[in-house]
């Protein structure tokens, strides 16, 4: 692990009207690991994502990213520079077909002839989408679905993927086989991933550090072994 | 049966015209739920920017020479124009207000709207502007039919221009993008798609389409008028409703439609009442079938 | 901030090119084959050297540039409020009134056309802003009503000779039976589908006005309309009523003012009534409300027909006392400068809407060699207050979010 983080949150604070969404939340994540955030509903870990991503403004504190500031930079102009979400909810474009959700990912990227590889590699993690290729993405299942966001995740290269619930509504067969795709993205392609979840167990044996957020704050913060083995979460987000 | 040949003609043409400005509301609707009533403006001011090209060629003595040239020449310049209108209209009175409640947007809309109108009427006069007369005299006659080569030309330049913007919307990157855009700002964002510049665009295409229709509306009737965007707009929006907001193919249809039955209406049943029709056909689809006849996914909290 | 007001300038510059750009094509290519650039320039010079002060101005107030100005200012308007504070509002209320009713003594005819006028919009205004301001629901067709209160008085008046007090109720009625059958289909639709469809009733209406020759005379319109009597009584041969036309400009003076004054007291009363209150949560939001159990579809309907009536009432003042009616005087342009007016004045505020009723009436007279551009200013004021002052110039005291402020 190297000493520089890729990706690095310094005492961030945001603000949805006037309830106080983040307080003062940093975290940092190193090249090439998997790092979980878990917490229950409302602690912040949408929002954490989703400004890092640039959708939410911050107040104050700042996002590093690739050691430059990432805070007030547009929305759209971050996917080129490797960072990418896959969104709560998974935000299929409904009407678009599955082949065209996919082009949208590489949107920014010119070269046809990688496009074309990237969309073969894909569709090799996930043959399903081959077979859906031309069905309009409104009309896939909760699982397909998923599995097209990540896949159009893919599509941009990101250095750093940003997972926001990536098992929620899924049956367990089908979060297992995303935990895998996972698993594999990280080994094989060396992305960094950041990974929010409520399901705490999946994510934390996913995952080599993992941080806990309650009420917009970091409670804690440690190996996810540690985390995992740690009776005060045990109690609270295992279910012990 | 004649008769009734000559007013689908004439329906043909007329719904043609509504298509094309219905193009403008549904698509800036389908992008960022504005009704843009200034839309209506877009198309005045389309005419009158046709008529002054055309008039300016005719005055260097091009017009006999290079007819096709000019009008040509005059229709791009004048798409051109609108479009860059209809971005500034944009940056000035929407943009700011894109995160403010839709009443505020409308208002703005509807200001934009008196706005332009009076400021045409305040450098074009109050009069009609009329449209040089050479062009496109004569037609075809089939016993008591008529199609004059005007109305081919229209029909004709109609279909070309819906069948490009078929073509970006359903086959390019970037009209992929509009309607990803359409679907979900903030995933299109996160895939890298600027929504300002989409909606900029957007607007730009819309008020190009709606500056052609202005021209032809000069060219078809003979003049412009710094009011005429009012009534037509409305109608087009009649017909963008009618055809499913948001829906492209449906704004098509919806203007072949509102154009059809006020041809009709005016031959067969009342002239001074066909302005209702587009009325009460608005009226009837957003009551019956608020998602309009090609329209199915309409969610229905933002209506 | 340098950063952002330098954007600013650089924004602004853009706009300006951009403007020559829009400009020059309709007021520089000639007929005749010539191109100019002077006139052009000149008006564009205008805008620029108008919108660059504005601009300064705004800079220099967001900046504390201003601050000299300003302090002083806002420590005047605190000073004043303290002293409209000490006084209680029926005090207030009081001297508007005596000065209303001593208006006419003092003034010219002129004078009191003008203000026959602000009241008629006032009543037109406070009926729209039922509609719009209370219960949320954009009216583009308000005007539709004021013409059928001005049809009914001038056809009861003009074939039955109904005299005009009878005729009130009756215009009111009319006004609000057609508010009813408007709103009854539009009432599934919210927001911006409202807005349209009311406009398209709007303009269904003006054209049967315009087109049913037989019942309104069409565009010729309907002459020879009565102005409104009283009896009063007299001693002259004993003592009996002695009928009395209000022909004078101030008597009409007086019966408008009635009328605004009817208004405001019912549309005040209303506001902080049960059903205001309802109204309000309708604004806010309409599903909350519903499961809450306020029956939205009648209070919707209600909230039409009430706006509509008191369209009504200003309609048959309004032929009463033009003595003719046309559709001329009831097309979608009326819609928006009553509209203008609520927006201007504050949705939901009475004295906001009086405010902005007299700014867009008095203000077009004082500047009567600008005439025409009128319109030109009412559509940028519109657009320039929603974006700086979306609430009004004196915003309403309750005012929350609508429903679908979240969603947009």
């Amino acid at each position: 692990m190297s000493a520089e983080p890729i990706l690095e949150l310094k005492n961030v604070y945001s603000s949805y009207g006037r309830i106080k969404a983040l307080k003062g939340i940093s975290v940092k994540v190193f090249p090439g690991e998997i790092v979980a955030m878990i917490g229950a509903n409302g602690a912040g870990k949408s929002t954490t994502l989703m400004a890092i991503c640039g959708v939410v403004p911050i107040e104050t504190g700042e996002i590093i990213y690739n050691g430059k500031p990432i805070h007030g930079t547009n929305a759209e102009k971050l996917p080129p520079m490797g960072l990418c979400q896959v969104p709560e909810g998974r935000r299929i474009f409904p009407r678009l077909t599955v082949e065209e959700n996919l082009e949208l990912g590489a949107f920014y990227r010119k070269e046809r002839a990688a496009i074309d590889d990237d969309l073969a590699h894909v569709y090799d993690l996930f043959p399903i989408l081959k077979e859906r290729r031309r069905q309009q993405g409104g009309t896939l299942s909760g699982g397909e679905q998923q599995m097209l966001a990540v896949a159009r995740a893919l599509m941009t290269r990101p250095k750093v993927l940003l997972l926001d619930e990536p098992s929620l509504g899924l049956a367990p067969l089908i979060v297992q086989k995303i935990f895998d795709i996972i698993a594999t993205v990280n080994e094989e392609e060396g992305t960094t991933i950041l990974l929010v979840e409520q399901n705490a167990n999946m994510a934390l044996q996913a995952a080599q550090r993992g941080y806990v957020l309650e009420t917009g704050t970091i409670k804690m913060e440690d190996e996810a072994g540690a985390l995992l083995h740690n009776p005060e979460i045990r109690k609270a987000y295992l279910g012990e | 049966m004649e008769y009734f040949i000559q007013q689908l003609i004439n329906g043909l043409t007329l719904g043609g015209l509504y298509a094309l400005i219905a193009l403008g509301y549904t698509m800036v609707y389908g992008v960022i739920q504005l009704i843009n009533f200034a839309h209506g403006e877009f198309f005045a001011a389309g005419g009158y920017v046709g008529v002054i090209l055309l008039n300016y060629f005719a005055g260097l003595g091009f017009m006999h020479t290079h007819p096709i040239l000019c009008l040509t020449g005059s229709f791009i310049l004048t798409m051109i124009y609108c479009s860059f209108l209809a971005m500034a209209v944009e940056q000035v009175a929407y943009k700011p207000l894109r995160r403010q409640s839709r009443l505020a947007a409308l208002l703005s809309a509807l200001g934009m709207s008196i706005f332009l109108s009076n400021g045409l009427m305040l450098t074009q006069g109050v009069f009609d502007a009329p449209y040089p007369g050479e062009l496109f005299e004569g037609g075809f006659e089939f016993g008591l039919i008529s199609i004059s080569y005007l109305q081919i030309m229209i029909v004709a330049l109609t279909a070309v221009l819906l069948v490009v913007l078929n073509i970006l919307v359903f086959k390019t990157r970037i009209g992929m993008a509009m309607r990803a855009t359409a679907q979900d700002k903030v995933m299109s964002a996160l895939v890298s798609i600027s929504a300002n510049r989409i909606i900029a665009l957007t607007f730009a295409i819309g008020a190009g389409l709606a500056a052609a229709a202005g021209i032809m509306v000069g060219l078809y009737y003979g003049s412009v008028r710094y009011d005429m965007g009012f009534v037509p707009g409305i109608k087009a929006f009649a017909a963008a409703v009618l055809g499913g907001i948001g829906n492209i193919t449906g704004a098509m249809l919806g203007g072949l439609i509102i154009g059809m039955v006020e041809v009709f209406m005016a031959g067969y049943i009342s002239g001074q009442y066909k302005d209702v029709a587009a009325f009460v056909i608005l009226i009837s689809v957003l009551y019956f079938k608020p998602t309009g006849i090609m329209g199915e996914n309409i969610d229905d909290t933002r209506v | 901030m340098i950063q952002e007001f330098k954007k600013i300038w650089k924004s602004y510059a853009i706009g300006l090119v951009w403007l020559f750009g829009l400009l020059w094509p309709l007021l520089g290519i000639h007929p005749d084959g010539t191109l100019s650039f002077g006139k052009t320039f000149t008006v564009w010079l205008y805008i620029a050297c108008g919108s660059f002060v504005c601009l300064l101005l705004y800079l220099m107030n967001k900046s504390g540039g201003l601050r000299v100005v300003t302090t002083p200012l806002a420590a005047a308007r605190d000073k004043a409020g303290t002293f409209y504070g000490t006084v209680p509002v029926w005090v207030w209320l009081g001297v508007a009134l005596v000065l209303a009713c001593i208006f006419p003594l003092f003034t010219s005819r002129y004078a009191q056309d003008v203000a026959i006028n602000v009241l008629i919009y006032v009543c037109l205004g406070l009926g729209l802003n039922i509609v719009i301001g209370l219960a949320g629901m954009l009216d583009l067709g308000y005007i539709a009503f004021y013409g059928v209160g001005a049809y009914s008085y001038a056809l009861l008046n003009t074939t039955y000779g109904m005299s005009f007090w009878v005729c009130l109720p009756f215009a009111a009625l009319f006004a609000g039976i057609a508010g009813c059958i408007i709103g009854y289909p539009t009432l599934r639709m919210r927001g911006d589908y409202l807005a349209i469809v009311t406009l398209g009733f709007g303009e269904i209406v003006r054209l049967i006005l315009n087109n049913w020759m037989e019942l309104t005379n069409g565009p010729n319109g309907i002459l020879g309309i009565k102005v409104p009597s009283i009896y009063i009584p007299s001693f002259e041969n004993g003592f009996h009523f002695e009928l009395f036309h209000l022909k004078k400009l101030y008597y009409l003076y007086y019966v408008a003012l009635f009328l605004a004054i009817v208004t405001i007291i019912s549309v005040y009363r209303l506001n902080y009534s049960r059903i205001g209150r309802a109204w309000e949560s309708i604004r806010e939001d309409e599903t909350a409300a519903e499961l809450m159990g306020v029956n939205t579809f009648l209070l919707k309907l209600l909230a039409y027909a009430m706006g509509a009536t008191f369209a009504g009432l200003a309609g048959a003042f309004f032929s009463s006392r033009m003595r003719f009616v046309s559709p001329e005087s009831f097309t979608f342009l009326e819609s928006a400068m009553v509209l203008c007016m609520v927006v201007l004045g504050g949705m939901g505020s009475i004295p906001g809407i009086i405010l902005g009723v007299a700014a867009l009436i008095v203000l077009p007279e004082a500047f009567r060699e600008f005439e025409l551009y009128r319109m030109l200013v009412f559509g940028l004021a519109m657009v320039v207050m929603m974006l700086f002052r979306p609430a009004g110039l004196i915003p309403a005291q309750r005012v929350g979010t609508r429903s679908e402020e979240k969603e947009g």
